[in-house]
């Protein structure tokens, strides 16, 4: 099993929805996020391009982040998904200086927190909550070991594109463009 | 937007390098482990739902509000049945928590009171507020006429203050949804099609294969259930044409993107429809047997060229025959937008009927792919003595003006609060029910005068706004998530209505408008129009007249009705009667006609900037409705404030940087109150800059949101109002760029007619509660 995303950026309008969804989903403090929202411009008006892309941790098959934590708090779980262990995490941050996506941030309570699939809505057989909410339906979560899975379906038709695919970290969410 | 790397949210182009941001640390201490043992165990305890619809927007999507283990409100999820949603809430919806949350919200009954020469709010108890209004409305009803009585209103607790004042013997109701908003259109479909477009907008983008949008920013205004049918389309390969001169979102997913001189639109539109009667693009018997007035038509737009068009928008012929051969390929499944926010120019009734008369051409209307005929269910009015009939209507103020408008007007009610030697009474009393006024109507200078002729001014509102310190009594009402409310039984395809329920007690001291609307009439020597202890007792009362309850509604939030009357679409070769004078489409417009209005749309050359000045523009963001939103701590996290997009050629020509906070003034010398950061970006006209309405909060009660960003608007000083239907077009204003702080002086300034008081209210030192 390998969980991964699928995120349609000629959908996608940057609303922003699933950044909303995940903080009152898990609960995540006030000031912080797991999911974030970039918006690139490229050329001169009126021949303009944008791309909107809803970004978060990459769930990376080969991740540094899970290789330098020093105390095994960062680790991966069933499914590949890149998980944090409160407990275990002293908060040293290395992970957060390790990651090529940003995507992890020091919670104020004292640990490193970022995002997790919402393994615990996956569990049930739900989408993650950025998922679910998506008004324009432009993320598909899934496995990608299921041919079957919708993941897999979208990136089998269509034209795809990791972020910093020259990092080597073997990113899980690929945006379709 | 919330994004992680704040240089990308400010840059015009390009990716640009990683940052390496967030390196702060907090070491854990071993106390904080334990509590997120519990935080942990909390979590998953059995949650409770509650349903409701939402009251972020106007969109009203039905949903569930969850609360934890502890009793907490922590989020609210769509309901799937909801068609308004699709089991999808949009970013204000989801963050409809942090309304709820709000610290700032108003807690208890303010009244304006003098002490040692200073104005100020005071706390008092509800029976003071209550007695203090209705004594005040009762003197007025003596001494000038209920009807001196007017009300403002915005959202569903509106309704109780309506039926309030209609008992008291005032119909003058007014929402600026409709002079400020989209009024226009509603008159244009109205003398078309005999129907007007109402909302949520029965247009079927799902299953259409051409979507054109005027100027409509789908995507950033975030009517969800619209965004979602857009993105279907997408999926489905529709083409999609934006006429903007932003590249807007929904720009961005078109197939076409007309980067149009603004306020040029109607030529387009008139251009369009030259083409497609001129190489016979429509359905010539459609035409025949269902619209009135071709033939005048097509002699009216014989002249009106592509070409003609070309030097008047700059859109080439060659884009105008392409696109328009796109409608008319795709029709009838075809929708030209009519938009939502169209007060633009003063001829916006002309431009939108220019809409109309091209669905009609396209057969758009009651086709698949077009515009479906939505259903709604009918409850039954919860039993109520008659209204008396009111002696005067705010239509007196404006004998032979206005002639087609259908509702009230604010604007038109602003006006005729201000006295003159002509009306025997202007307006003594205004309840103001979750409307920023000040944000909301044009032309500041008026409002401000507007309400210094008041006896009176409530505000019944969540939060503090700008027009709750103007108020001489607030009321705080408890947010939706606490209270009751009307059934909702807008229509949709299928007829659907839906329950909003209190998941918890109203915080502080807040209650319900329902209650409020009901102690005041009782005050009022009104009782019997308000025959219920508790408002459960209507809504289960007309729940059972259409065979549910609210025992059932509690558990399912919506129920689905089957349609009653006809299909979805019109069935091919119906014969269709059309509610218009000729029974028919009027392509030309009897009504408009006999009203004195020209009877077709034309094109007419609106004012350019001038030099060294730019058009404002302003829109939407989806993570904000307005000013109502700007202070909930969820959304204020998502967006804190506007920029103000200028193009790079400007930005090269004024020297201005990427996140240069600057001062706009206007064409009328007014200045923005409060500064804005400038986003050079290549989305924008070089003749034009663009904000995000709702911002620059000018009352300091709103922690967060006071002084972020500016406000659009206050630079609205010239209104260019639509003689058709009293419309106030507001994008006829010109900014310049201010890189030095204005003084308080020089804010104020502009505004000659306001004593010191006053011009420190504008600048925000607003009466302090």
């Amino acid at each position: 099993m390998r969980y991964a995303m699928a995120i349609d950026t000629k959908k996608c309008i940057g609303c922003s929805d699933c950044v909303v969804a995940c903080q009152t989903e898990n609960n995540v403090p006030i000031g912080y996020c797991r999911d974030w929202v970039v918006e690139s411009v490229a050329g001169t008006y009126p021949q303009v391009d944008l791309e909107i892309r809803s970004e978060r941790c990459n769930h990376c098959d080969n991740a540094p982040c899970v290789r330098c934590c020093p105390t095994g708090a960062s680790h991966i779980v069933e499914g590949g998904v890149v998980l944090v262990e409160p407990y275990k995490c002293i908060g040293c941050g290395a992970c957060i200086e390790s990651c090529p996506y940003d995507a992890r941030y020091s919670h104020p309570e004292g640990y490193v927190d970022k995002c997790t699939f919402c393994l615990h809505r996956v569990e049930k057989g739900q989408d993650p909550a950025c998922v679910s909410v998506c008004p324009t339906k432009c993320m598909y979560f899934g496995d990608l070991d299921n041919t079957n899975s919708i993941v897999s379906k979208m990136l089998a038709t269509r034209k795809y594109k990791t972020l910093a695919p020259e990092a080597g970290t073997k990113p899980q969410i690929f945006y379709l463009i | 937007m919330k994004t992680r790397r704040d240089f990308i949210k400010i840059s015009a182009a390009g990716t640009g390098g990683l940052a390496l941001g967030l390196s702060s640390v907090k070491l854990a201490q071993a106390s904080q482990f334990s509590d997120l043992l519990k935080r942990k165990e909390k979590k998953s305890e059995v949650q409770e739902r509650f349903p409701t619809y939402c009251e972020v927007c106007f969109w009203k999507c039905a949903g569930w509000t969850y609360k934890d283990g502890e009793g907490k409100i922590v989020k609210i999820i769509g309901n799937d049945e909801d068609p308004h949603c699709n089991g999808r809430f949009c970013p204000r919806g989801t963050g409809g928590v942090g309304m709820y949350n709000d610290e700032d919200r108003l807690k208890t009954p303010l009244m304006r009171k003098e002490v040692n020469g200073k104005q100020v709010f005071e706390e008092v108890s509800w029976d003071d507020a209550l007695d203090y209004i209705s004594e005040k409305m009762q003197g007025i009803a003596k001494e000038h006429g209920p009807e001196c009585v007017a009300l403002f209103s915005h959202g569903a607790g509106g309704k109780y203050f309506s039926h309030l004042l209609k008992a008291f013997g005032s119909g003058n109701i007014a929402a600026p949804s409709y002079a400020q908003c989209r009024g226009p259109r509603e008159v244009g479909f109205i003398a078309t099609f005999g129907a007007a477009i109402g909302s949520p907008e029965p247009t079927d983008i799902r299953d259409t294969r051409c979507l054109v949008l005027i100027g409509s920013h789908i995507g950033e205004n975030m009517h969800n259930g619209q965004v979602q049918e857009m993105s279907d389309a997408i999926d489905k390969r529709a083409t999609i044409i934006t006429v903007d001169p932003r590249y807007s979102t929904a720009a961005s997913k078109s197939k076409y993107w007309l980067p149009i001189k603004p306020a040029t639109d109607l030529a387009l539109l008139m251009a369009w429809i030259h083409v497609i009667i001129e190489d016979e693009l429509y359905n010539k018997e459609y035409i025949e047997k269902n619209t009135f007035g071709f033939q005048q038509l097509k002699q009216h737009v014989r002249q009106m060229t592509p070409e003609w068009a070309y030097g008047i928008t700059t859109i080439e012929p060659d884009v105008i025959r392409r696109t328009a051969k796109e409608m008319a390929d795709a029709s009838p499944a075809v929708i030209v937008h009519p938009g939502r926010h169209v007060t633009w120019y003063g001829d916006d009734t002309q431009r939108t009927r220019a809409i109309a008369i091209l669905n009609a051409l396209l057969g758009s209307w009651g086709s698949r792919g077009g515009f479906f005929l939505p259903e709604s269910i009918h409850l039954p009015k919860y039993p109520s003595p008659e209204y008396p009939k009111p002696k005067r209507s705010w239509r007196d103020a404006f004998p032979g003006q206005f002639k087609l408008a259908e509702l009230a007007l604010a604007s038109g009610i602003c006006d005729a609060t201000v006295p003159t030697t002509e009306r025997d009474c202007s307006f003594k009393a205004w309840l103001v029910y979750g409307t920023n006024l000040i944000e909301t109507l044009p032309n500041q200078k008026q409002t401000y005068t507007a309400i210094q002729n008041l006896d009176i001014l409530v505000a019944i509102d969540t939060m503090p706004m700008e027009i709750t310190g103007y108020a001489d009594v607030i009321l705080p009402e408890c947010t939706y998530l606490e209270r009751y409310d009307d059934i909702r039984t807008s229509g949709t395809r299928t007829p659907t209505i839906a329950l909003r329920m209190p998941a918890a007690e109203p915080k502080y001291d807040s209650k319900p408008a329902w209650w409020m609307a009901k102690e005041l009439g009782k005050r009022l020597g009104l009782g019997a129009y308000f025959d219920y202890e508790d408002y459960t007792e209507v809504l289960d009362w007309q729940l059972k007249q259409v065979g549910s309850s609210l025992e059932e509604m509690k558990k399912i939030g919506v129920k689905k009705f089957k349609r009653e009357y006809g299909d979805l679409y019109y069935n091919e070769g119906e014969k269709i009667e059309f509610n218009t004078n000729t029974g028919k489409i009027e392509l030309f417009s009897t009504a408009m006609q006999d009203e004195g209005y020209d009877p077709l749309p034309s094109y007419t050359p609106h004012p350019e900037p001038p030099t060294g000045y730019y058009r404002l523009i302003y829109g939407r963001a989806p993570m904000h409705s307005f000013s109502r939103t700007t202070n909930n701590p969820l959304l204020f996290d998502l967006m804190e404030e506007n920029n103000i997009w200028v193009n790079p050629k400007v930005a090269n020509e004024w020297d201005l940087k990427n996140g240069q906070e600057i001062w706009l003034k206007n064409q009328d010398g007014i200045v923005s109150n409060f500064p804005s950061k400038v986003r050079v970006t290549e989305r924008i006209r070089w003749d034009s800059i663009y904000v995000v309405h709702g911002f620059g909060h000018s009352n300091k009660n709103l922690k967060r949101s006071y002084g972020r960003g500016l406000s659009d608007q206050k630079l609205i000083t010239n209104v260019m109002v639509d003689p058709i239907m009293g419309g106030t077009g507001m994008r006829g204003n010109f900014v310049t760029f201010l890189t030095e702080e204005p003084t308080e002086l020089e804010k104020a300034k502009g505004n000659p007619y306001l004593n010191e008081k006053e011009s420190s209210m504008i600048v925000g030192k607003e009466v302090e509660s």
